[in-house]
């Protein structure tokens, strides 16, 4: 379980990116952060595994503050993937960028090469193993970072703007994914701006303005509320922005799922027909 | 004439088995709006490249085929000349922003036109209200973010006013608002002032409503490329692939189980909302 209790925080320069900000997030949910650009959000999930420590207020990852607690050791825990790939990769080839952690971890030989081939299997990278990270495209560098991280099974998973670069293929494996990491009961939290990917997941949605959460409650409903949205930067999702044109026709607002939209439509065109 | 027109084009990186971008003919006509779409790697931001000269003068390796731009032949005309006509916003924008401050940067391309000072500084003002980092003028645009720094390199193409504007996934760290307002901007210009715009991007969702014409590339290779309506109610789009609007494939849902809506495939949600209102009013 992750608990924030009032956490301020200021960059050396003086900027406030937190100001004031509480949430729990038990295990096995589905987190998406979202808010318009320095809103806060990654300041706000660097805090999740200490990479950042708050100016004031407290973070607690399963019970332990992360003030009193070393990166390395929270890292068991919560595995972090960032925006940019590259600042994350730097070995020789793909099969030592995942085993790296590992080995810092204490892993046994054998274990490290089971976690490996798992990890590539799942990422659809086995091909890749002997390659540098670097010959490889950033859709399939930003795969090898998850790789590597999900290897030492952390219990909660952060990912930072993961859908950026991806075209639609990408992202309905990412979205595959997700849904069977949750499966196993791991935590997920993303960052992201990405309304239509949002949509198809439905994830618990957070949204963030000026270093404050604003926004706090399921996807459908929080993706829903022009006011709330347009205050963060974020447009309505497509199939949301049909049903806020035909509330005179009774419909509900917070429609944000295709079949769905569907269902409920095709019973009223149906009806215009007889 | 087309203001671009490629003709079997064929471009292979040095050192690549394959080529990157395969028989390519296309054409665009001055004035339009055209999107440029596809999977990763399938080959749209290195047929961008060949647009104003970047690839042979920049890149190496082997291009077959023909490509005119502006009247011009690419290939023959040095990339700066090229760049008179054709202004490139390039997905990474920390490889396009160079200057000390955000208004040297902007103002950078005019310079190199030799435009008189009095009219620069007005197209440089407007160029930064526009994209909405007016107050920003004076920072580097080093110790900017992704999103602000897409701006910039936006703001730097608009003030040249070039014919021609090719935008390579120029919003992808902006918040969905901030690239709806870009997207908006860039329409305008287009509209207005009749240049012609070629937009890459994955997300039709924001996007498809502004094209004329749209083109599908896999495997380096053009796959569709037509009017957009007609383009992507072509369900062979589905194994490409491609990231149908949400609004349009609602439509298609309803027509197959049954519904009367008409027969021009809605791009946006505000045209499919019209439609849905029209039909179960009527």
């Amino acid at each position: 379980m992750l608990v924030v209790e009032d956490v301020r925080f200021s960059y050396p320069s003086g900027v406030e990116a937190l100001k004031g900000v509480s949430l729990t997030v038990k295990d096995g949910e589905f987190v998406a952060i979202m808010g318009q650009n320095g809103a806060g959000k990654t300041t706000l999930v660097k805090h999740f595994n200490g990479l950042l420590k708050p100016s004031s207020g407290s973070v607690r990852v399963n019970g332990v503050e992360t003030k009193k607690t070393s990166v390395a050791t929270l890292a068991r825990n919560v595995g972090f993937v960032f925006q940019n790939p590259d600042h994350q990769l730097f070995s020789e080839t793909v099969d030592a960028e995942i085993a790296f952690a590992l080995k810092n971890f204490g892993y046994e030989a054998d274990v490290i090469e089971k976690r490996i081939t798992w990890a590539v299997n799942l990422l659809g990278l086995t091909q890749y193993r002997k390659t540098s990270p670097f010959m490889l495209s950033g859709g399939e560098r930003k795969r090898v970072a998850l790789a590597s991280v999900l290897a030492w099974d952390p219990q909660i998973l952060i990912l930072d703007e993961p859908t950026i670069g991806q075209d639609h293929r990408q992202k309905e494996n990412l979205r595959q994914f997700i849904m069977q990491m949750q499966t196993q009961g791991k935590t997920i939290v993303i960052v992201t701006h990405d309304v239509e990917f949002v949509a198809e997941c439905n994830p618990r949605v957070m949204l963030m303005r000026e270093g404050k959460i604003v926004g706090d409650g399921a996807g459908k409903d929080i993706l829903t509320n022009p006011e709330l949205l347009e205050q963060s930067s974020i447009v309505l999702p497509q199939i949301a922005q049909v049903f806020t044109r035909l509330t005179s026709l009774g419909y509900p607002k917070n429609i944000i799922d295709l079949y769905e939209a569907r269902d409920l439509l095709i019973e009223k065109l149906e009806k215009r027909r007889r | 004439m087309p203001i671009i027109e490629t003709r079997n084009l064929t471009y292979t990186y040095p050192g690549a088995s394959r080529p990157s971008i395969s028989d390519v003919s296309i054409k665009v006509e001055k004035g339009q709006f055209v999107l440029i779409t596809g999977p990763s790697g399938c080959g749209k931001t290195t047929l961008c490249r060949t647009f104003n000269g970047l690839i042979p003068h920049f890149y190496q390796g082997e291009l077959k085929g023909e490509i005119t731009v502006a009247g011009q032949d690419a290939t023959k005309h040095p990339t700066y000349e090229m760049a008179k006509h054709v202004g490139l916003v390039f997905q990474n924008p920390e490889n396009q922003l160079f200057a000390l401050s955000v208004e040297k940067d902007v103002a950078f391309g005019l310079e190199n036109l030799g435009v008189s000072r009095e009219e620069m500084r007005k197209r440089v003002d407007w160029a930064l209200n526009l994209t909405g980092i007016y107050e920003l003028r004076e920072r580097s645009p080093h110790e900017m973010s992704g999103g602000q720094q897409q701006r910039v390199a936006i703001a730097a193409v608009l003030a040249m006013q070039p014919e021609i504007i090719v935008l390579d996934e120029p919003t992808s760290f902006l918040d969905p608002l901030s690239a709806e307002k870009i997207f908006e901007v860039i329409h305008e210009f287009n509209k207005k002032l009749g240049i012609t715009v070629v937009l890459v991007e994955h997300r039709l969702d924001l996007t498809a409503k502004y094209a004329d014409h749209i083109i599908i590339m896999d495997e380096g290779k053009v796959r569709f490329d037509g009017d957009t309506r007609e383009v992507l109610s072509n369900e062979e789009t589905r194994l490409i692939g491609v990231g149908i609007p949400k609004a349009t494939l609602l439509y298609e849902m309803l027509k197959k189980d049954g519904a009367n809506l008409g027969n021009v495939t809605p791009l946006s949600s505000d045209e499919l909302a019209k439609m849905l209102l029209e039909a179960i009013h009527s």
